[in-house]
């Protein structure tokens, strides 16, 4: 069972084609990993499903065809976390995550929980944040509300080791209450969380499956990925 | 002393009139990326609604209805003709500017190509003297509105949920977006709000020039878009602070250079914030 089909999905910016017809469901509980080598149309396919680059296909949530607005996708509850964080440097941590919540109850507790250090520095700038702090933030803005299905793109990325390990953490823990779409470049967190896995390799889908089926074989991983583990 | 405090009174209230047009064009600007040559249209019509009200009224109502005619004006013009535009920048430049012209002739046709006196009020007339200095009361009536509308604006932007959304925004649009708010409606909110500073600005401007003309919002707006770029887009303190700037410069050059010349050097002021900030003081 799925909660998000991807049909025939086609992106092309600036009069390059991105995405030649890119097709995929995300698995209705658990992690599914989008993988590729660099420029493999990864962020290009997450900012389709949220709306944020024009596309040619559709994508269905929970069954039925999203809104073209990027607003009312998320309103319908999809969360998105994009790559470089996108934090708001000039407003505060508590700013940045009371703009977030949409709800009459977020869930502060759990965000809290999750990241006490937000907590701890809700009144510093978000600007002023090392880039551990500020992914945990940008990851706590879709956490304080009541998603479906969370839409996280590359959550580890530039982050040390350590930090790498407790936002792994946190997704671990969140991914057993929400399916969580995630691309991710580091096959060790992929291997932790993600169940099934998708890679793309020059805007089209070339191998779906059991993440641990990939990620086992070595040459098959070497080969769509072109990376070692 | 007393020239310095009349000229430096002045231009203060020169800069007043100066921030209340560049502080909506600022945030319409910052937040929706709007290049709003018809931000002066709103001020001459703030301007005249205030004089055409003003013969029914009394004067603080006609410019209770000159700020609201120039807020409905703006929302108007933001819904019907620069909603459809956004993105399209080169569009939205030539209906602005096409729009700003087809107002000052609109009004030219209405009302008559020449300046009309305008309505003096008994709390704007009089002279206060300050250090030795006589200065007209309506410079400290100019200044005590800028300072109210900068007040408002900083209150609003910093206690509201919408004020929050304009702020966001101003740094990535596209991210509010992705947090499930149609920022579509604070784009119409910041329009209404710079329509009726603007409107205000115009009134205000009736009453320091004691005369409006269907070209007043044009030479105000020149003036404003220099502030706004020296302020930085989207920062009301940047626009308050380049305002003063402006406005001193321009008072104090003119008395002890020659007439013309403060023009010249906020011009030259433009041209090196430009070459040493290029995004402005405030960013």
């Amino acid at each position: 069972m799925s909660i998000l089909s991807v049909s025939d999905l086609r992106v092309k910016l600036s009069g390059l084609d991105i995405l030649h017809g890119v097709s995929f469901d995300v698995a209705a509980t658990g992690v599914t990993a989008l993988l590729g080598r660099n420029g493999a149309g990864k962020t290009t396919t997450l900012r389709a499903v949220m709306g944020l680059a024009p596309y040619s296909g559709t994508v269905s949530f929970a069954g039925s065809p999203l809104d073209t607005r990027t607003f009312k996708r998320v309103q319908a509850g999809l969360g998105y976390v994009p790559e470089d964080r996108c934090i708001f440097a000039g407003l505060t941590v508590a700013e940045n995550l009371k703009l977030a919540s949409r709800t009459a109850k977020p869930d502060y507790d759990l965000v809290f929980g999750l990241f006490p250090e937000l907590s701890q520095r809700s009144a510093q700038k978000a600007g002023s944040l090392s880039g551990g702090q500020q992914q945990m933030l940008s990851l706590g803005r879709v956490l304080l509300n009541g998603n479906r299905l969370l839409v996280i793109d590359e959550p580890t990325k530039g982050l040390a080791p350590k930090v790498v390990t407790e936002v792994a953490s946190a997704l671990e823990r969140v991914a057993l209450a929400v399916p969580v779409l995630l691309v991710e470049q580091n096959l060790a967190v992929v291997r932790r969380l993600a169940s099934e896995a998708i890679v793309l390799s020059g805007g089209k889908v070339t191998w779906t499956g059991q993440s641990q089926t990939l990620l086992e074989d070595a040459a098959l991983t070497k080969s769509l990925l072109g990376v070692g583990h | 002393m007393s020239t310095i405090v009349l000229l430096a009174v002045t231009g203060l209230g020169l800069a007043a009139l100066y921030f209340l047009v560049a502080s909506g064009l600022s945030l319409v600007f910052g937040l929706a990326d709007v290049l709003n040559f018809a931000h002066g249209l709103f001020l001459s019509l703030g301007a005249y609604a205030t004089w055409v009200a003003a013969e029914h009224m009394s004067i603080e109502a006609a410019i209770a209805v000159g700020v609201a005619v120039g807020a409905g004006a703006a929302v108007l013009v933001e819904l019907i003709m620069i909603r459809p535009l956004y993105t399209r920048t080169i569009e939205q430049v030539l209906v602005t500017v096409g729009l700003s012209m087809a107002g000052v002739a609109l009004l030219q046709a209405v009302f008559g190509a020449d300046p009309k006196p305008f309505p003096r009020p008994q709390w704007a007339s009089g002279v206060l003297e300050v250090f030795g200095a006589r200065i007209p009361v309506d410079r400290f009536v100019l200044i005590g509105a800028a300072l109210l509308v900068f007040g408002a604006l900083m209150a609003f932007l910093k206690w509201t949920r919408y004020g929050l959304i304009v702020r966001a925004g101003v740094e990535n649009r596209e991210m509010v977006t992705a947090l499930g708010i149609d920022v579509r409606k604070a784009f119409t909110l910041v329009f209404a709000i710079g329509g009726a500073a603007a409107a205000l600005a115009g009134a205000l401007a009736g009453i320091y020039f004691t005369t409006v003309s269907p070209a007043t919002g044009g030479s105000l707006l020149i003036f404003a878009f220099i502030v706004v770029v020296i302020g930085g887009m989207g920062s009301v303190p940047g626009s308050a602070f380049a305002a003063i700037a402006v406005g001193l410069l321009q008072q104090f050059v003119n008395y002890y250079g020659t007439s013309g010349a403060g023009d010249i050097c906020v011009v030259a002021l433009l041209a090196i914030v430009l070459l040493v900030r290029p995004k402005g003081l405030a960013r």
